[in-house]
């Protein structure tokens, strides 16, 4: 439960809540940005990801650290498993955004 | 040394463990405690103890959420969901943890409506497609995912969702710290302080650590070289007398913490007067639970819970290991009975959980190493 993924900021939706589609080596699913409303990411940004929130933002390079991490911790399969569980499963496909 | 070569970087990891050597006082015996599970599974995983003078001790915390909730809170959350029309949502942790009459998992399999949620706001989706059904969401956490439950209550709030409820078993560190310092089993000199808690609450709440119990704390990352760093950080103080918080983890925790996520905190939620900690028994104003502005979403008033306390099996030892008194090895059912298949206590299912992490990764070493080859 202390996986903190990292994630690319591919899209910011405007809203309530305001939600950033990310992208988790290759795979792209929406988070909530409401924990980062005072700082608010922009596209091309990296961000940790826990359990569907962004929690903080982050460099690229500590971002690819972070991946390379939960890779030597033997958990990068229950990462990805997490990412693809986000809004219960929807879309996997990066060019098709299933409307809400 | 043999392990070095695993790793990136070997060079810089080899120094730091050079350093850490420089810096030991081999005349004393060190008992440093990491406090989350996150920690001990990374210490576990890349076999730091070996890079480790044999007088550093690394004690295991009790920063498992997983690990300290009663069986009891268990029992509580699958009573609610015992009606037909409620959806038993939850992390996949917490899926396979005991109960009185079996895991979340097995409940399933007797046709309780159970579903793994990998976010609290997918259990709200859930409950916005199904209507007809009620959801509630087990949460379960520190302060590092505390935040995400609040945010998805303002929005069930907001939305006027009401076939949703959150069954609230979210703790604070702090308090969990304070009673292993209080602990008469335990002597510490120094913490490796948590480090996603830490992006929430930042570094100010460790501060009476260091002024009031005068012992050093380093808010430590997850990689091998941070928690080594961490480590010669930590000895650098005891060698000059100090005692302060560091942030070591700087590239993610800010020192002020996450104002958004705790003013989410703060809107929701309020302190339980009291709860209890599997290990660590009753401990005043550590835990969470919904304010009265939120009472329609609180699952405890929306629904009866029974509220019994239930004791680990006997034989069980989840106590003394979570308050670092034990290692899991020294628990008398640890391997034989309690393994990751078959489970006794929750220790040994959360991925957290030093006995999981000791069990995948020491003990397996350990035999290995103790196979001798035939000749």
């Amino acid at each position: 439960m202390c996986l903190a993924i990292p994630g690319k900021i591919v899209e910011v939706i405007q809203g309530s809540p305001t939600l950033g589609t990310v992208e988790v080596a290759g795979v792209r699913r929406k988070v909530d940005l409401g924990l980062l409303q005072d700082d608010m990411p922009k596209a091309g940004e990296w961000v940790l990801i826990h359990v569907g929130f962004a929690m903080s933002k982050i460099s690229e390079a500590d971002a690819l650290d972070q991946m390379r991490t939960l890779a030597m911790l033997g958990e990068a399969e229950q990462v990805m498993q997490e990412v693809r569980g986000y809004g219960l499963g929807e879309g996997e496909s990066a060019a098709q955004e299933k409307p809400n | 040394m043999r392990f070095v070569d695993e790793f990136r970087d070997p060079e810089i990891i080899g120094k730091t463990a050079e350093e850490i050597r420089r810096l030991n006082d081999p005349g004393r015996h060190y008992r440093f405690m990491e406090v989350c599970g996150g920690h001990t599974h990374a210490i576990y995983r890349f076999g730091l103890k070996d890079l480790l003078p044999s007088n550093i001790e690394l004690i295991h915390g009790p920063g498992c959420p997983v690990c300290v909730l009663p069986m009891g809170r268990i029992d509580d959350g699958l009573a609610i969901a015992q009606d037909q029309s409620v959806i038993f949502t939850a992390f996949g942790d917490m899926m396979r943890v005991p109960g009185t009459n079996g895991s979340p998992l097995e409940h399933k399999a007797r046709g309780m409506e159970v579903r793994i949620v990998y976010s609290p706001s997918d259990a709200l989706k859930l409950a916005r497609s199904n209507p007809d059904k009620h959801v509630m969401f087990f949460a379960i956490g520190f302060e590092t995912t505390a935040p995400s439950t609040a945010l998805t209550l303002m929005r069930a709030k907001a939305e006027r969702i009401t076939n949703f409820s959150v069954f609230c078993n979210h703790v604070t560190i702090i308090p969990g710290i304070r009673a292993i310092l209080d602990s008469p089993d335990m002597r510490l000199d120094a913490f490796i302080g948590p480090g996603h808690v830490s992006t929430v609450i930042g570094c100010r709440p460790y501060e009476w650590i260091a002024a009031n119990e005068h012992k050093p704390i380093v808010v430590s990352g997850f990689e091998p070289l941070d928690l080594l760093q961490s480590i010669v950080m930590i000895l650098r103080q005891l060698r000059g007398g100090e005692a302060k918080v560091e942030n070591q983890y700087k590239r993610v925790v800010p020192w002020e913490g996450n104002r958004a996520a705790l003013r989410a905190m703060a809107e929701v939620f309020e302190l339980r007067p009291y709860f209890e900690w599997r290990g660590l028994g009753f401990i005043s104003q550590s835990a969470l639970r919904l304010r009265e502005s939120y009472a329609e979403w609180d699952a405890e008033r929306r629904f009866t819970v029974p509220g019994v306390r239930v004791t680990d099996p006997r034989a069980a030892q989840c106590g003394e290991v979570l308050k670092g008194v034990l290692k899991p090895a020294q628990c008398k059912l640890f391997g034989r009975e309690c393994t990751p298949e078959h489970p006794i206590g929750a220790l040994m299912v959360s991925t957290e959980g030093s006995c999981a992490a000791y069990h995948s990764y020491q003990h397996r070493k350990e035999l290995v190493s103790s196979i001798q080859p035939v000749a």
